[in-house]
C-alpha cells in the first residue's frame, strides 16, 4: 500500500441547470505524477477549481462528493485554505507582478521579516524585510529548478518560459508544498522550454511532491505520467496506469463518443471539392488575442458545410472574426473573384457574407431593446429593410418588421413571451437563436458561425443544428461554422478542417476515425 | 392585482415616485397656504415649456452613449450667437427669432461636429470631460464677448465697447412663441405657442429616432462592439447624435430666451446643464436610455418643483435669507438627487 495523498470520490459540480462534473473519482499518491486530459469543457479546470476551493465554486453552490487528503476527509472552502494543507497552483496565466523582482514575486505574502521596534508596537506586519534570507531562499528554490536567474532582477522583463518557471520556484518554495498543479504549462513553452519542465517535473517528483498536470500535448502526457485520467463531457472515461497506452489511443478515448460516425449521410467529399470555389483563403493571419491564425490556406466551397475544430487557443476561433473584420488580419481572402478587405466588417456584410459571433452577450445581442429589434438590425442596416417611405425620410415599419420577428420565433421555436421582449431575459439557447435568426433575416449567401452550441441546452442544440442544416439545404447557404464540440461538427459538416498552432493541419472527412481527430488536433500526425 | 400593481410601481421607478410625490405635496401647499395660486401655476407652466427643448437636447446624445449633455454650453453659446446676429442686424418678431435659429445653425453644425470629435477620443470619461469643455468655452467666450464688433448701440454696454450682460428682448422678440396663441382658462395662462414648438421639436426628434440613422445610433449606443460586428460605424453615429444634441440646445436657448424676456450672456449658462440633466434623469432616463416622453415628464416634475417651493419656502421658513439659502438647496438638491438616484436602473 503507498502512500495515498489525494483522494476525490464522486465530485460531482454543477452550474445553473447544467451539470459538468458527474461523479469522478481519482487517487493520487505521494511523488507521483498524474495527468488529466480532456477535450476543452470536458471538466477538468472545474475540478481542479473544487481541489483549490475557488471563490468560483464556492460562490455556486460548492460540490458534490468527498475530498480526502492523507485521509482526513477535507472540505476546500478557500484557496488560502488549500495551500495551507501544501496544494500549489502553477496557473495557465501568470499570475505574477510584472514590476516586482523574482524575489518579490516568490516570497509574496509570505516575506520574512525581521522585528524592529515599531513591529513591537504594531505586529509582525510593520517588520522589516530580511533582503538577504528571502535572496537566498529565492535562490535556493531557483537551483532546485535549475533556473540560472539573478533573484533581484523584474519579472516583467522576462521571457514568457521564464516566468513560467518563476510560479513553479514560488511553489516550491514553500515549505510545506505537497501537490502542485500545472495547469497547461507548456502551451507557452518553445520546445527546449518543454523539456527542461518536463525534467523539472520529474525532479519535483524525486522529491516526493505529487504532481497532477493538465495539457493537450498528449506525448508529454504519455512520457510524464504514472497515471492518466481521461474525461469527457464531465465523465470519468478511464483511469489508465502508466504503459497502457499511447498516443493514440488517449486520442481515441479523448475525443471517442461511441458515436459511430462510418455511416452518417454526408455528402461524398470528392463530390463537394469539385463544386465551385467561392472563398479563396490565402495565409491568412489573425492577430485575436489567446486566438491567433497563424497562415490559414484554405478553399470554401459553393454550397458545402465546412466546419473549423481544434482545441482552445489554436486559432480556430480567429479565422471567422478575422474574415468578419473585427480583428486586424493580413494575408489574402478572395471571394468570388475579388479580394475582400480587412477590417471593414460593412464590406463583408455588403457582399453577403454572415456572421454569428461566439461572443454572445458581448457583441451578440442588444439586452435592452426587443427581441424584433435584435432580429431585424442587421437587414435594416445593411438592405435598407423594414423602412417605409416618406418622400425624403424613411421610418421604420414595425408592422413587417413584427411579421419577420414572429416568423422567425416560430420557426426558431424562441421561447418568449412575445417579439417586444428584451433578450436580457432569455436563456442562453433562445438569446442564440435571435443572434441567428439576425444573420439569417440578411439572407447571406455564406454564413460564418462561431461556437453556436457553446453553453446551451440540448434542446436548442438540436433545433439550431438542424436549421442551419436546412438552411444549406434549402436555401444552398454556405456555412462555415466554427466550434469545440467535435461531435457536431461531424454529424452535419461536409468538411472538417483541423486548426493546430494558427495553421490548417488537415482537412477531414466526417467519417474519419477518432483518433485520427484526436491525434491532428494535438498537432501530431496521423 | 396586487402583482399587477406591483410591477407597476418597479416599473415606474421608486425615485420617480418620490419627485411626484414630492412635486403634488408642493402643488397642493400652494392653494393651502394661501399663495397665488393661478399665477403660481402660470408660471411653472412657463417654466416647463421654455425649459423643454434644453431637456430634449439629452435624447439624441445619451442614445447614441455618449452619456449625457453636460457640454450643452456648447450649444448654447451657438444660440447665443444667432440671436446676437440677428439682433444686430435688427431682426424682429417671428423674423428675427427664425433668423436667430438659422444663424445658429452653422455655428452649432461645427461646434457639435469638433465637440463629437473630441468625445470620440474620451470614449468612458464623456461627461466629466464635457462638463469641464462646457466651462472652458463658456470662459473662452466671455473673451469673445468683449470684442465682438457690434452695430446696434442696443446691446453694447452703455461705456465702452463690448457686449451687454444681459439683453431686453422687448424690442426684439420676447414672448414670442409665448404670446402666440395663450389659452387661458379662468386666470391660468397656459403658454400653448412654447408648448405646441416643444412638441413640434419632440416629434422631429421622435422622427430622427426612428429613421435608419436614428435606429443604428442607438445599436452604437447600446453595443458598440455589436454595432461594428454589424458594419455600423459607431464613431459617426455618436458624431451625428451629439451634433443634433448641440443644434437642439441653440434652439433650445432661443426658446428659453423668448419666454424668459432676456439674452444672458458671459456667465450665465454655465449651470444650465445641469437642470437639464436633473430632469431627464427625473423622467426616468438612465445612462443610455433616452425617450420623448422621459423628457416632457421630467421637465414637468422638475421645473414643477423649482418654481413651486420658492414660493412655499418663503412661507414656511419667513427669514428672508433662510428662504434664499432653501431654494440653493431645493434646486441643487433636485439636481444632486436625480444624478444619485436616476442614474441607476430607474
Amino acid at each position: 500500500m503507498q502512500n495515498v495523498l489525494l483522494e476525490m470520490k464522486q465530485i460531482e459540480k454543477e452550474f445553473g441547470q447544467t451539470k459538468v462534473l458527474k461523479g469522478v473519482d481519482l487517487r493520487l499518491d505521494a511523488g507521483e505524477v498524474l495527468s488529466l486530459v480532456g477535450e476543452n469543457g470536458a471538466g477538468k479546470s472545474t475540478l481542479m477549481n473544487i481541489l483549490f476551493g475557488m471563490q468560483s465554486i464556492v460562490s455556486t453552490g460548492g460540490y458534490g462528493g468527498e475530498i480526502l487528503w492523507e485521509g482526513q476527509t477535507v472540505k476546500i472552502s478557500s484557496p488560502a485554505q488549500a495551500m495551507e494543507l501544501g496544494i500549489g497552483m502553477v496557473h495557465q496565466e501568470f499570475m505574477l507582478l510584472p514590476a516586482y523582482t523574482v524575489t518579490e514575486n516568490v516570497k509574496l505574502n509570505r516575506e520574512i521579516t525581521k522585528s524592529n521596534l515599531i513591529s513591537r508596537v504594531l505586529g509582525p506586519s510593520m517588520g522589516t524585510l530580511d533582503h538577504k534570507t528571502m535572496q537566498q531562499e529565492t535562490k535556493e528554490a531557483l537551483d532546485k529548478i535549475h533556473l540560472n536567474v539573478k533573484p533581484d532582477i523584474q519579472v516583467g522583463s522576462m521571457s514568457v518560459g521564464f516566468k513560467q518557471f518563476v510560479e513553479i520556484a514560488r511553489e516550491i518554495d514553500k515549505k510545506n508544498i505537497r501537490l502542485i498543479v500545472f495547469d497547461e504549462p507548456t502551451a507557452v513553452l518553445t520546445d527546449v522550454e518543454s523539456r527542461w519542465l518536463m525534467d523539472t517535473i520529474k525532479e519535483i517528483t524525486a522529491a516526493g511532491v505529487a504532481v497532477i498536470f493538465i495539457s493537450h500535448k498528449l506525448n508529454e502526457v504519455i512520457e510524464l505520467s504514472d497515471r492518466i485520467v481521461v474525461l469527457r463531457d464531465g465523465e470519468l472515461v478511464q483511469t489508465l496506469e502508466r504503459g497502457e497506452t499511447d498516443a493514440t489511443g488517449l486520442a481515441r478515448l479523448m475525443v471517442g463518443r461511441n458515436v459511430d460516425f462510418s455511416n452518417i449521410e454526408g455528402r461524398p467529399v470528392e463530390e463537394i471539392e469539385k463544386r465551385e470555389v467561392v472563398m479563396e483563403i490565402r495565409d491568412l493571419k489573425v492577430s485575436m488575442p489567446g486566438e491567433k491564425a497563424k497562415s490559414v490556406t484554405i478553399d470554401i466551397h459553393e454550397g458545402e458545410i465546412l466546419g473549423f475544430c481544434g482545441l482552445a487557443g489554436q486559432g480556430k476561433l480567429a479565422i471567422s472574426n478575422g474574415i468578419a473584420g473585427l480583428y486586424p488580419s493580413s494575408g489574402e481572402v478572395r471571394y468570388k473573384g475579388e479580394t475582400l478587405p480587412f477590417g471593414n466588417p460593412l464590406a463583408v456584410l455588403k457582399k453577403k457574407i454572415g456572421f454569428v459571433s461566439e461572443d454572445r452577450r458581448g457583441i451578440g445581442l442588444l439586452l435592452d431593446e426587443s427581441i424584433r429589434m435584435n432580429i431585424c438590425l442587421l437587414a435594416m442596416q445593411i438592405r435598407n429593410r423594414f423602412f417605409r417611405s416618406f418622400g425624403f425620410f424613411k421610418q421604420v415599419d414595425t408592422k413587417s418588421m413584427k411579421e419577420t420577428a414572429d416568423a422567425m420565433i416560430q420557426e426558431l421555436g424562441i421561447k418568449c413571451t412575445g417579439d417586444a421582449q428584451h433578450p436580457s431575459a432569455l436563456s442562453g439557447g433562445n438569446q442564440q437563436k435571435v443572434c441567428i435568426a439576425r444573420a439569417v433575416v440578411f439572407s447571406p449567401d455564406v454564413l460564418f458561425v462561431s461556437e453556436p452550441t457553446r453553453g446551451i441546452d440540448i434542446g436548442a442544440k438540436k433545433v439550431i443544428l438542424d436549421y442551419l442544416v436546412r438552411l444549406n439545404r434549402e436555401k444552398g447557404t454556405t456555412i462555415v461554422m466554427t466550434s469545440s464540440e467535435l461531435t457536431e461538427l461531424r454529424t452535419m459538416c461536409d468538411r472538417i478542417a483541423v486548426i493546430y498552432d494558427g495553421k490548417v493541419k488537415a482537412i477531414l472527412k466526417p467519417t474519419d476515425s477518432d483518433e485520427k481527430f484526436g491525434l491532428l488536433m494535438s498537432g501530431i500526425d496521423a | 392585482m396586487k402583482m399587477k400593481c406591483r410591477q407597476f410601481f418597479e416599473e415606474f421607478g421608486v425615485t420617480r415616485m418620490i419627485a411626484v410625490g414630492f412635486f403634488l405635496a408642493i402643488a397642493i401647499a400652494v392653494p393651502v397656504l394661501h399663495l397665488n395660486t393661478l399665477t403660481l401655476y402660470s408660471q411653472a407652466l412657463t417654466r416647463m415649456a421654455m425649459n423643454g427643448v434644453l431637456v430634449l437636447t439629452m435624447v439624441p446624445i445619451m442614445v447614441c452613449g455618449a452619456g449625457m449633455n453636460f457640454a450643452l454650453p456648447i450649444g448654447i453659446i451657438c444660440g447665443l450667437i444667432g440671436g446676437l446676429i440677428s439682433m444686430n442686424m435688427n431682426l424682429q418678431g417671428f423674423t428675427g427669432f427664425f433668423a436667430s435659429i438659422l444663424f445658429s445653425l452653422p455655428f452649432s453644425l461645427v461646434m457639435g461636429y469638433l465637440y463629437g470629435l473630441l468625445m470620440n477620443r474620451v470614449k468612458g470619461s464623456e461627461m466629466m470631460i464635457a462638463t469641464y469643455v462646457g466651462f472652458a468655452v463658456i470662459s473662452a467666450m466671455c473673451i469673445v464677448w468683449l470684442f465682438v464688433p457690434i452695430d446696434n448701440l442696443v446691446l453694447r454696454m452703455q461705456m465702452g465697447r463690448g457686449l451687454r450682460k444681459d439683453v431686453v428682448l422687448t424690442d426684439f422678440w420676447a414672448g414670442i412663441l409665448d404670446d402666440l396663441c395663450p389659452v387661458t382658462i379662468g386666470g391660468l395662462t397656459i403658454p400653448l405657442g412654447t408648448f405646441l414648438f416643444l412638441f413640434l421639436m419632440c416629434f422631429l426628434v421622435y422622427l430622427y429616432m426612428h429613421s435608419k440613422t436614428g435606429i443604428m445610433m442607438r445599436a452604437a449606443g447600446q453595443n458598440p462592439g455589436l454595432a461594428a460586428a454589424n458594419g455600423i460605424n459607431v464613431d459617426r453615429m455618436r458624431i451625428w447624435g451629439i451634433t443634433l444634441s448641440t443644434v437642439l440646445g441653440a434652439i433650445g436657448i432661443l426658446v428659453y430666451a423668448q419666454s424668459y424676456g432676456f439674452m444672458q450672456f458671459y456667465e450665465s449658462p454655465k449651470m444650465m446643464s445641469f437642470s437639464a440633466v436633473a430632469a431627464v434623469l427625473l423622467g426616468g432616463a438612465s445612462n443610455k436610455r433616452a425617450s420623448i416622453f422621459n423628457v416632457i415628464f421630467g421637465v414637468m416634475v422638475f421645473q414643477g418643483i423649482l418654481t413651486l417651493s420658492m414660493p412655499v419656502a418663503n412661507v414656511l421658513l419667513p427669514e428672508s435669507n433662510i428662504s434664499d439659502i432653501v431654494r440653493m438647496i431645493i434646486s441643487n438638491g433636485i439636481i444632486l438627487y436625480a444624478l444619485g438616484k436616476g442614474s441607476g436602473k430607474k
